[in-house]
């Protein structure tokens, strides 16, 4: 079967039945998503499919078929960082940063979708998400300025 | 496959696997350049900061050692390693600071048990107290090596020499010479001066400021490779079969369905079975078919925990007469018991390893805070020598003190050992929960009298859950306090601080109970009845910052503190919560947390340990236990164990008292002791009601009183 990752063409196995986790991670070695609980209740998984954020772990790589993932490699444009890599990045919000891919992919769709967000509605959108270091604030604080500075914008 | 296994810097030559690095050998395994070490053996005949290491090291094997190559790159290396307490990043600013170089300078080895020194673990807030002071000693000493170099080159004498950017400034004519030139076809190596001059915190430019995390970058745009990411040529996925509950015997097991799957290889030695396949989910298929019968043994029924705690301690020694009798002449007293729950550590990446054979050569790869610990575990698993284990620790998805040892390491060795072939096991989240190990449950018994305002008799027994934070840092008469050793039905180990979350827990929530019952504030009593000027400063400090003295905007609300001093660390938690009249749901509205741990090495990275301490905290203080029966863990799932999320965080403040003129100590530990005793008193300060149970409220809702 042919998957389209991060605007790529793959051809993939699915005897069996993968996840959609399962073959970013072993058969496309795209293994910037994490595997953190395998029942969709943590997000470190979480990969955009057609803009959604799925957690790949309980996705079967067959429902992405003719549909676009996107995934933590494939984030950057042109070598440049997305606006909300490039805020955790100099807010340098994360402690082990396992759960940072799950999270930006969780809050790209969050601020594409919504411009000018109150704390209160980045807390909602991103409640999906543990970081078990508990860097909660910090990750809060870096998404609400970049919000309001891409409203100011 | 790719390998993606290339974390050594490319100057490094491949060295001796047979024996540790000498003195006399280090420039065939180093090249050419100059370096400044330690030796263990010296260092301790110097200084008594290590009990216990001695045993460990071995003279003349270099323990840390600061490079610098003939291209002027500064190689570090130590046994330390980082699961996320930003710790590679703080001991880089120390060394960029004495060496007038850039971070981006250096590279920090860490946790390789070939490459870099014997090293107990990262456990303890121990990196920040013992390898910071070295590493600058280390740093400054090379640095003034270099100067030497450099007054050689240009035939000076005594000149004070200035130092930028990597580079040493001729005082006259401008001219200037990198590190690399300096080092140049040099061989030079040298002990560190224990008694070199290094630059005083006030004149910090690098330490004591917020540098970013090291390597940043690759971990927000997953380029970082975890241990359960990585890949080796021709590796297999493993698994492992486990037991259904705790104690249980493997009577007999059929492999042979499993064994049919196309490419699984069935692995059977004794009691351990494991298996292997081209993909984690034929692997997990594969053991799923394993046909095999256990045999339970009688194990601890969960309702009985506490019982069986204090039944299981067997004799304890008698209490002081003084202390007895101090609280029997009282007539202000209390005396109750603290149930604290078993709780996990739920590091977000699950346990892996992934082990590699070659010859009789062993590599594994796994996220755990002692390599050196697990290199010992490898070594008596397989009866070879140390000196053919490495164990490589790559920065890791965390352990706060859950990763201190090295199953998935060893299983997926045996494996490696039986197919072949490399292999990588990942534990999943549910193998995380119910095979790794807890923070001990306890039983706490305290009794404890006032006379007038100050404690006239303190006694204190803690069952199970272990004696870190056990001692009272009240002044008073007649203190007696000790820690039971009990058997644990569930396996238990190392906590971020240990039992000081259910010590400072009951102590704080007792002395609370006694102010009231003095009826003097609790702030006052404590200021009161402590002696340690740190101590007393913090509770100050997060006292103004949170508005002690100030009025509540609903009679619903409540106000509650604690303090702590554990590990070099000194705090003050004050928080506020809601009760809602009706529903009685608890909402914890914002916490002040204030912490001092001597001169600050990274404040933004400080306060993020200390966040993260109290929100981890706070999910001890009010809801996460695990359940469990007979030796079966019944939540073993992130859906049923809960964990606090974004919808749980207070408004958090944190108030960072820096101590310029005292030594850095840890924080990655101590800040999460006070937020529960904290949370428990602004209950009781809202609505009357003291718990005594830790998580204190697992329903939400406080009973009425």
């Amino acid at each position: 079967m042919k998957i389209s990752v991060n605007n790529k063409e793959y051809t993939v196995e699915v005897d069996g039945n993968p996840s959609l986790l399962e073959v970013l991670r072993e058969q496309l070695d795209l293994t910037g998503t994490k595997y953190g609980c395998g029942e969709a209740a943590c997000g470190a998984c979480k990969v955009l499919v057609n803009g959604t954020p799925t957690p790949a772990c309980i996705t079967p790589v067959t429902s992405v078929q003719g549909k676009q993932v996107l995934t933590i490699e494939g984030l950057e444009t042109e070598g440049k960082l997305h606006p909300v890599q490039q805020v955790f990045l100099e807010e340098d919000v994360f402690q082990c940063s396992y759960c940072a891919p799950g999270m930006i992919m969780t809050a790209v769709a969050l601020v594409e979708n919504q411009k000018a967000m109150g704390e209160q509605e980045i807390i909602d959108g991103m409640n999906g998400n543990i970081c078990r270091c508990c860097t909660y604030p910090a990750i809060v604080k870096a998404l609400h300025k970049l919000t309001q500075t891409e409203t100011k914008g | 496959m790719k390998d993606t296994l290339n974390n050594q810097p490319d100057t490094m030559k491949k060295p001796d696997p047979e024996k540790g690095i000498s003195r006399r050998k280090f420039f065939k395994y180093m090249g050419t350049g100059i370096a400044t070490y330690f030796v263990w053996t010296d260092y301790l005949a110097s200084e008594a900061l290590f009990p216990g290491e001695n045993a460990q090291a071995v003279p003349d094997q270099l323990s840390s050692w600061i490079h610098v190559s003939e291209t002027g790159a500064i190689t570090v290396y130590t046994g330390k390693v980082e699961v996320g307490q930003n710790i590679r990043t703080s001991l880089t600013q120390v060394v960029a600071e004495e060496l007038f170089v850039p971070v981006s300078a250096i590279t920090l080895v860490m946790g390789d048990t070939q490459l870099t020194p014997y090293d107990r673990g990262t456990y303890g807030s121990l990196t920040t107290p013992q390898m910071a002071p070295i590493l600058r000693k280390a740093a400054a000493s090379l640095r003034e090596i270099l100067l030497q170099e450099a007054r050689k080159e240009w035939n000076l004498g005594e000149v004070e020499l200035t130092l930028e950017k990597g580079t040493v400034q001729h005082p006259g004519n401008g001219k200037k010479l990198g590190y690399g030139s300096l080092a140049k076809a040099k061989h030079l190596l040298q002990p560190m001066d224990e008694n070199v001059k290094t630059i005083h915190p006030d004149k910090w430019k690098v330490s004591g400021t917020s540098v970013g995390k090291i390597n940043g970058e690759d971990f927000i745009t997953g380029k970082h490779r975890y241990v359960s990411d990585r890949v080796l040529p021709d590796m297999v996925y493993g698994k492992v079969l486990r037991a259904p509950v705790y104690g249980a015997k493997l009577l007999r097991a059929d492999t042979t369905r499993a064994a049919e799957l196309p490419g699984v290889q069935v692995v059977k030695e004794g009691d351990f079975i494991g298996v292997t396949a081209a993909n984690s989910r034929t692997a997990a298929m594969a053991l799923a078919m394993i046909e095999a019968e256990w045999e339970k043994s009688p194990q601890v029924p969960g309702n009985q925990l506490f019982e069986h705690l204090e039944e299981s301690a067997g004799n304890t020694d008698p209490v002081p007469a003084a202390v007895t009798d101090a609280f029997s002449n009282a007539t202000t007293k209390v005396a109750h018991d603290f149930k604290v729950s078993y709780i996990a550590h739920v590091p977000l990446e699950p346990r892996a390893g992934l082990a590699r054979w070659t010859g009789d050569q062993l590599e594994v790869w796994t996220g755990t805070q002692r390599p050196f610990g697990v290199q010992e575990e490898l070594e008596h698993a397989f009866s070879i020598p140390k000196e053919k284990i490495r164990v490589y620790m790559p920065d890791t998805g965390s352990g706060y003190g859950g990763k201190h040892t090295g199953e998935a390491g060893i299983e997926a060795a045996k494996l490696a050992k039986a197919t072949g072939r490399p292999v990588k096991v990942n534990w999943t989240r549910e193998e995380e929960f119910k095979w790794a190990y807890f923070r001990p449950a306890g039983l706490i018994r305290v009794k404890a009298a006032l006379t007038g305002n100050r404690i006239s008799s303190w006694e204190f027994h803690n069952f199970n859950s272990g004696g870190a934070g056990i001692s009272s840092p009240y002044s008073g008469q007649n203190n007696y306090q000790e820690y039971h050793r009990s058997d644990s039905p569930l396996r238990q180990g190392s906590y971020r601080a240990l039992a000081s979350t259910a010590n400072i827990f009951a102590i704080e929530s007792i002395v609370n109970d006694l102010a009231g019952m003095a009826r003097t504030d609790p702030m006052q009593f404590r200021l009161d009845n402590l002696e340690d000027e740190r101590l007393k400063a913090v509770i100050k400090a997060a006292g103004k910052s949170f508005g002690w003295n100030r009025k509540k905007v609903s009679a619903n609300h409540g106000f509650g503190m604690a303090c702590a001093a554990v590990k070099g660390g000194f705090v003050a938690t004050f928080a506020e919560v809601a009760v809602d009249p009706d529903s009685r749901e608890l909402k914890v509205l914002g916490a002040v947390t204030a912490f001092e741990c001597g001169a600050i090495l990274n404040p933004r990275h400080l306060e993020s340990q200390i966040t993260g301490c109290v929100l981890q905290g706070l999910g001890g203080a009010l809801f996460e236990a695990v359940e469990f029966n007979e030796g079966n863990v019944s939540n073993a799932f992130l859906s049923s164990y809960r964990v606090p999320r974004f919808k749980d965080v207070p408004e958090m403040k944190v108030v960072l008292v820096n101590r310029k003129d005292l030594p850095s100590s840890g924080a990655g530990e101590a800040p999460i002791t006070c937020i529960a005793p904290a949370i428990r008193n602004a209950i009781d300060d809202a609505v009357g009601v003291k718990l005594y149970d830790l998580p204190m409220l697992p329903s939400g809702v406080v009973p009425r009183s």
